[in-house]
């Protein structure tokens, strides 16, 4: 299985990570071969298998639908790169 | 004082021998002189850690003393600490300071540990060397050009080197057990939802879990017995009784039954490794266990199911870090989709960013059913064989990993032969069974682990044959020259 450069150039605009030309390049490569190991498991017979999400099969539990955590806007903002007014400051989205 | 397991420590507190001050002083110390050919650890909390000595002492005076009050222990830089910086040897949390602290730290810090600091790893835990943290590599003690395998490199590499008595690690494919193998120390991934995963930064969250990493199956017991149990704040976190894991560590092994993998005693597997691992198999035989051969039928599969689900799964969880609410931001963005991009080129590393494609790419439009819906069905197959196969057996055993550990540099160049490093450890995570791997043997030089696996939430089990094993040998206390 091999990687076209415009497959790469597609997954690293989803994913949100600037790549340049000699990084195409090298993850031509490098996700080639993986994708080359992850290939094997197109010979694995799975009629009727269903697929696993949890070793255990548990579900997502339920809680009351209740407060139990406090504000705490100040103490996580204090962490940001750029707030102001209580609000993160982003780019300018809309002119 | 540092060659002084957990439970001696523990005693010599209660005993007033020493005091959590003079013992927590003695591993900083050693920290601040030996820890420059190591680079074991990211952060050393040396204020901090002195202060919680003190209170250590303080509590102890007025009764409220429990195994762990006073004792120095380590913390994997990937669980959060509220007001230490919590890197997860990644750039992109450099200057991350957590407003909370991780569940496993808050219970270390009620049971009154103290945390001498956060120990070095791969960057996000994606890793089998260490050598991917923004920190730079850790070094093994056992060999000054070897790598401490990965990825809680630097909390192995810390407990052998005796820079601390103890460390917390995580394990998703291998990353608690394959560090233990190579720095001959003793380290146990318990079952998935055993230990909360809240606060612990996630890579691949059906994978992940927490465990311990000490020099003896004991001192792990009595980590285990401070980390384990419920945590509401963990939505895979399972409600299950927690029993004393300290408390069977003595029950004879008589009657014991041993499934040795025939898919992993394969012509292909190092004659002297084999041979050590045969050598322990019969150790447990003179302590009353028998052995059978059992088989994995779908072991060759597990690696290539593990590289589409828990890269898939990375892809998701590490989207978080998008410059906007914590962590790195790129300087003088021009636009929101450059704030994005460019934040995350700078503040990943090549292996992060390698994983967050080839997940992105397997739950994109048009591969999701090859791929991911694929890999999820093989992991089936895979826990099935592991299932059926404790149904004849108490614990099976296996190498942990299939060499000593390799000379730094020698895997960086192909991502794929670094992969390869976790066959045996790997479908563990998968099936969600605990395992342990603790020293078994010398192979040229460099330790070697027998890994043992269990059925799911038998970890007093393997944590008893472990130390049986260790009352019978003394591989667990050799150290490094």
């Amino acid at each position: 299985m091999t990687i076209s450069r415009e497959d790469i150039e597609k997954v690293a605009l989803l994913a949100r990570i600037r790549v340049n030309d000699q990084q195409v390049t090298e993850l031509e490569n490098d996700l080639g071969n993986i994708l080359n190991l992850v290939d094997q498991l197109q010979s694995a017979d799975t009629e009727n298998v269903k697929p696993m999400a949890h070793p255990l099969d548990a579900i997502q539990r339920l809680r009351v639908d209740e407060v139990t955590e406090t504000n705490q806007r100040e103490a996580f903002q204090a962490i940001a790169p750029a707030t102001e007014a209580g609000l993160y400051l982003v780019p300018k989205v809309i002119d | 004082m540092h060659n002084k397991s957990v439970a001696e420590l523990s005693n010599a507190l209660a005993s007033g021998e020493v005091s959590s001050v003079e013992l927590t002083q003695h591993f900083l110390d050693r920290i601040k002189q030996e820890d420059g050919k190591y680079n074991s650890f990211i952060t050393v909390c040396e204020d901090a850690a002195l202060d919680e000595a003190r209170q250590a002492d303080e509590r102890r005076s007025q009764g409220n003393a429990t195994p762990w009050t006073g004792i120095p222990f380590a913390q994997k830089d990937i669980f959060c600490t509220n007001g230490v910086r919590t890197t997860c040897g990644s750039r992109m949390l450099e200057n991350f300071v957590p407003p909370y602290d991780a569940t496993v730290t808050a219970r270390f810090r009620d049971a009154g540990a103290v945390c001498l600091g956060k120990t070095n790893l791969d960057e996000f835990a994606m890793g089998s060397s260490n050598e991917s943290s923004y920190f730079g590599a850790t070094t093994n003690p056992w060999g000054e050009n070897r790598v401490p395998g990965g990825s809680s490199g630097g909390s192995a590499a810390a407990v052998a080197a005796r820079l601390t008595p103890a460390a917390t690690a995580t394990d998703t494919g291998g990353s608690i057990r394959q560090p233990a193998s190579f720095c001959g120390i003793t380290g146990l991934k318990p079952t998935y939802g055993r230990v909360s995963r809240y606060g612990m930064i996630a890579y691949a969250s059906s994978l992940d879990q927490g465990g311990t990493l000490a020099r003896s199956a004991e001192d792990n017991a009595m980590m285990l017995n401070v980390m384990a149990g419920f945590d509401p704040k963990d939505s895979t976190s399972i409600d299950r009784e927690v029993p004393d894991y300290t408390a069977t560590l003595n029950e004879p092994l008589k009657g014991l039954k041993i499934g040795l993998p025939k898919e992993y005693f394969t012509a292909q597997l190092d004659p002297a490794m084999a041979q050590t691992i045969r050598d322990a198999v019969a150790e447990y035989e003179k302590l009353g266990a028998t052995v059978k051969e059992v088989s994995l039928p779908n072991a060759h599969l597990a690696i290539a199911a593990y590289y589409v689900i828990a890269p898939a799964e990375a892809s998701a969880n590490l989207s978080r870090f998008d410059g906007v609410r914590y962590g790195h931001r790129c300087e003088d963005p021009k636009d929101l989709m450059d704030l994005y991009t460019r934040t995350r080129e700078e503040g990943f590393g090549a292996e992060v960013k390698r994983r967050i494609m080839i997940g992105t790419y397997a739950l994109s439009a048009g591969y999701f059913d090859a791929y991911f819906l694929k890999a999820q069905k093989v992991r089936r197959l895979v826990q099935q064989d592991f299932v059926n196969a404790l149904k004849e057996v108490d614990v099976l055993m296996s190498p942990t990993c299939p060499s000593p550990a390799f000379v730094q540099g020698e895997k960086t160049s192909d991502p794929v032969t670094m992969y390869l490093e976790d066959i045996f450890t790997i479908a563990i995570n998968l099936a969600g069974l605990p395992a342990m791997s603790i020293p078994a043997g010398i192979v040229n030089g460099l330790p070697v682990g027998l890994q043992i696996i269990g059925d799911y939430f038998s970890e007093a089990r393997l944590l008893n044959a472990a130390h049986q094993f260790q009352l019978a040998t003394d591989w667990h206390q050799r150290t490094p020259a």
